[in-house]
């Protein structure tokens, strides 16, 4: 971990880099394509007049080693896993194994049309059909679906699976109860799948208040989104009668899967009275983020809801082989074009394949068990709102108000110190959510727990320091506030370029 | 294998800075009704040799386009990608780093998308693009979404040649809410003027018109426009981004919202994903629009910067009064669609183009010369047509199959009247020879 101070050290090897369009050399390109082979066609005869375009739109012209600098140069104005610890709560930023990448890029993989004949895909139907059991297996629950692109439209798809189970029974419920530590997706999530969200109210400790639950549950209930352990990083040992309090005003219990990397082959959400959950694969099996994706959100559900599921669905025939059996008429459809997010689901398989049932239980008692070790570190140095213990991710308030040091001051600081900061202001007001993952070593760890002391010593002494970092970047603090104003989202050749502006 | 990297040492000294006797007791609040008494039941660990020859046996039991040449459309397109997109897409930074909330520390993948957003705007003509969304089929159902948000009303048009999964994935998402849709059908492979024309009303929210169509056919897009703005409907338009270099943009035939899949644009087939779905729209719409959004601005000292903006549309913020749930973009196929189209650019780009349109047309030639097969539309296309067959679709196919040829979608799941038709899609990738062996192995039959 670098020792950074003040100074900007990063300029020769990061200067400003020109939006590509500020490098172009008309003629120039990065790619060789073959002469034709074939006569061409007649183009004016082939298509409409009105319809042809004049000249091709004014992309870009770049070589290949220009090209290649370029975008290298902007990998390396980034923060990452691979370069960084990365201790954004709710986010699970664990390590992306680089054997996942390898097999994911297989030709065998990757050069698949998704409408070829079944008899020609039967090695990647395998995968599917065997990651499908294992997410249900997982789950505890009977039936997973892989359809999901993302943790959010598994939320949707989730809350659809559960409107279509009501609506076959006859009732058509408008209420989804949500947490107030919920993730912003869930009540957004609800209005989309034409729901009203209905918070309910958190107690003291960060659990659920079950006096206020049981007040909002009724007969017009459809479902509670619960995250558990939740976004406060704390399991609600309640759970139990959680469900029980949904399921006797008919209504299911929704799990979101966010934080499934604290409990893994620990307790499964079906033997606490889950009825729907959705994974993040990003999150809890590796999948790495891509700068924000892709992801996948497959989605789990109990016994009895599975003729609800989206479709198709990859299934074993009674001759050994594998295929797509389309959706009977109570599925709630397609949620995509054709089946998920092929090429995040092999790495999911990948990672459940190489760990194991051992290997995945101490996934969660290594995430579990680095998390409470940086709470103890830190104890003397942050006020936590709550008690220990912390499932894989704590919450820890900087209390610097007299100093004027915010939570935002000292999460940019850290950027000064390599470090990515933890996730801010939320579930609780000027908070940090920290989450460490089980894959970072003794080391990393206690080099944060150093510098998040460090960082509270210079909010008391120097906080100027504070208020002015992160002071080794290419940039600087942004006005994001003329950023929204006046929206500049596309660049335009009239444009101003960097170095009209760069004062450095 | 394992990734975690604390030895049982590290494990002791943790336990005992923490104060507790083993991790165990770090799981106190997990009742014991809760709790799993077994091992998960799954399959043993594999270390890494093992771990990749169980992959290589699944992904030798597929047969790829390199041992099968690929004349498979419908929505995912065998286009040649550039070693150079690869490369630099698979840097560790992009991979394994997060949705860019610190823009100090994100700059790169902040400029890569602003980059992104920009090429998608030169590419459909549009003045506002989003940082991407899932793919094709959701991002046309999240523009009738933000079309009903922007109108108030509560009706969509779409065109019955707009792609099966299209349709599929809006009534999905429209099961919930209060719009109706109403299907235009069509005559000879398009919708005419007339269909839509009475199709719309003052209710209309959006009209969804997908140009190239499912069957590969090109759409009078700047009539429709004209009907749909007359009602006072957003028009939607669904293309081929690598069409748009040849043909008029859809900006400039009227369209309102572009969306499309932006899979021909550098990111490999894989079974159907992931992909990444473009949405594009005018710039008075651009505050209602779903997706991450980058803007440039700049830092306390004056140097150009960029950030995510216009956050306060989002979920996180708006919470139930978002009109999207979406929380991230496709960021690492976003970033391969830049490359690629700075890549290609200008000339390379238009020349992909040419090369499918006058493949696709050679392809359509070699018809002629067969007996038992033909054209099934007259209307001009791009990259991709319908072939309707005598001798038996499903017949047609495992025929060519067995002569290392995928020849075509079947029609049939899609459209019950077009049994026996198959639809065939040529990009730049094949060769004369190729076309040649394809136009054999249908007349073997």
């Amino acid at each position: 971990m670098s020792n950074a101070s003040e100074k900007s050290q990063g300029a020769g090897l990061v200067p400003a880099e020109k939006l590509i369009f500020e490098q172009t050399t008309p003629g120039a390109c990065a790619v060789s394509l073959p002469v034709a082979d074939v006569p061409p066609a007649d183009l004016r005869k082939v298509i409409p007049q009105e319809l042809l375009a004049e000249a091709p739109p004014p992309l870009p012209e770049i070589g290949e080693q220009d090209l290649v600098r370029h975008y290298t140069r902007l990998a390396h104005r980034l923060f990452s896993v691979d370069g960084n610890f990365y201790p954004l709560g709710s986010c699970t930023m664990k390590y992306n194994p680089k054997v996942n990448e390898r097999v994911a890029a297989l030709p065998g993989f990757t050069g698949l049309h998704p409408l070829q004949p079944e008899a020609d895909s039967q090695g990647i139907l395998e995968l599917l059909y065997q990651l499908r059991y294992f997410l249900a297996e997982i789950a505890g629950l009977a039936e997973a679906t892989l359809q999901p692109c993302a943790g959010a439209h598994g939320e949707m798809t989730g809350v659809m699976i559960i409107n279509a189970y009501h609506r076959s029974r006859g009732e058509d419920r408008p209420k989804v109860l949500t947490p107030d530590t919920a993730h912003g997706t869930n009540p957004a999530t609800c209005t989309v799948c034409g729901r009203f969200a209905i918070s309910v109210a958190s107690r003291p400790d960060g659990r659920v208040d079950l006096d206020d639950l049981r007040k909002k549950v009724d007969e017009q209930t459809a479902a509670l989104m619960i995250t558990n352990p939740n976004t406060a990083g704390l399991f609600d040992p309640q759970i139990a009668d959680i469900a029980e309090i949904l399921h006797a005003k008919g209504a299911l219990l929704y799990l979101d899967g966010a934080n499934m990397n604290a409990i893994l082959g620990i307790a499964r959400p079906g033997d606490f009275g889950v009825d729907v959950m959705h994974y993040n694969t990003h999150k809890t099996f590796s999948t790495p983020h891509g700068c924000g994706g892709p992801g996948a959100g497959p989605v789990a559900v109990r016994e009895g809801l599975q003729e609800f599921l989206p479709g198709p669905q990859v299934v074993r025939r009674e001759d050994g082989t594998y295929g797509w059996a389309w959706p009977g008429p109570r599925s709630i459809g397609r949620v995509r074009s054709f089946y998920g997010q092929i090429g995040v689901l092999i790495r999911a398989y990948a990672y459940i394949r190489a760990l194991g049932p051992e290997g995945l239980r101490q996934v969660s008692e290594k995430a579990v068990l680095s998390a409470n070790y940086l709470a103890a570190r830190l104890r003397e140095h942050y006020r936590f709102p709550f008690a220990p213990p912390y499932a894989h991710e704590f919450i820890m308030v900087p209390e610097f108000r007299e100093h004027g040091v915010t939570e935002l001051d000292v999460a940019k600081r850290l950027i000064d110190f390599a470090i990515h900061p933890p996730t801010m202001s939320w579930p609780v007001a000027h908070c940090l959510m920290i989450e460490p993952t089980e894959t970072e070593s003794l080391r990393t760890l206690d080099g944060f727990a150093e510098t998040m002391i460090r960082i509270a010593e210079e909010a008391r002494t120097t906080p100027e320091i504070l208020h002015h970092a992160p002071h080794t970047m290419p940039v600087e603090r942004l006005d994001e506030v003329t950023a929204a104003r006046k929206p500049d989202l596309c660049w335009r050749e009239s444009t101003e370029p960097a170095e009209a502006a760069d004062n450095t | 294998m394992q990734y975690t990297q604390l030895t049982d040492a590290d494990v002791r000294h943790m336990l005992d800075t923490i104060g507790v006797r083993d991790i165990g007791e770090l799981f106190r609040d997990i009742p014991p009704s809760a709790r799993l008494d077994r091992p998960l039941c799954l399959p043993a660990p594999l270390t890494e040799m093992e771990l990749l020859a169980d992959l290589n046996r699944l992904a030798g039991n597929n047969t790829s386009v390199d041992d099968a040449v690929c004349f498979l459309g419908g929505g995912m397109y065998d286009h040649f990608i550039p070693t150079v997109v690869d490369a630099l897409a698979s840097q560790s930074e992009f991979v394994t780093a997060y949705t860019p909330y610190q823009a100090e520390a994100s700059q790169g993948a902040l400029q890569a998308f602003y980059e992104y957003q920009t090429l998608i705007c030169m590419l459909t003509g549009m003045e506002v693009s989003n940082a991407s969304l899932y793919e094709g089929a959701t991002a046309a159902a999240e523009a009738v979404l933000m079309a009903r948000a922007i109108t108030g009303r509560r009706g969509v048009v779409v065109s019955s040649a707009v792609h099966p999964h299209t349709r599929e994935v809006l009534a999905t998402y429209l099961k919930e809410l209060p719009i109706d849709i109403v299907v235009v059908e069509t005559l000879d492979g398009r919708i005419r003027p007339e269909g839509l024309r009475q199709a719309v009303n003052d209710q209309t929210a959006a009209v969804l018109i997908q140009t190239p169509n499912v069957f590969g056919c090109l759409e009078s897009l700047d009539q429709f426009s004209a009907i749909a703005h007359g009602a006072g409907a957003i028009v939607i338009a669904s293309v081929d981004p690598i069409s748009c270099v040849l043909l008029k943009r859809p900006g400039d035939l009227g369209a309102d919202i572009v969306v499309g899949d932006a899979q021909p644009l550098g990111i490999p087939m894989s079974y159907g994903g992931p992909s990444c779905g473009f949405m594009a729209c005018r710039e008075q719409f651009m505050r209602k629009m779903p997706g991450r959004l980058v803007g440039a601005t700049r830092d306390r000292a004056g140097r150009r910067a960029f950030c995510l903006t216009l956050q306060t549309r989002e979920q996180h913020i708006r919470r139930e009064r978002a009109t999207s749930n979406i929380c991230t973009n496709q960021g690492l196929l976003a970033l391969r669609v830049a490359i690629y189209l700075s890549a290609m650019g200008r000339r390379g780009l238009a020349q992909v183009a040419s090369m499918c349109l006058d493949k696709a047309h050679y392809a359509a030639q070699k018809l002629s010369d067969l007996s038992g097969f033909e054209l099934r539309f007259q209307a001009p296309f791009f990259k991709e047509f319908v072939v309707r067959t005598t001798k038996g679709v499903d017949r047609v196919l495992a025929h060519c199959r067995s002569r290392g040829i995928q020849a075509g979608v079947p029609l049939a799941p899609w459209y019950e009247d077009l049994a026996d038709s198959f639809l065939v899609a040529v990009t730049e990738k094949r060769t004369r020879a190729e076309i040649d062996a394809w136009a054999k192995a249908l007349s073997e039959v």
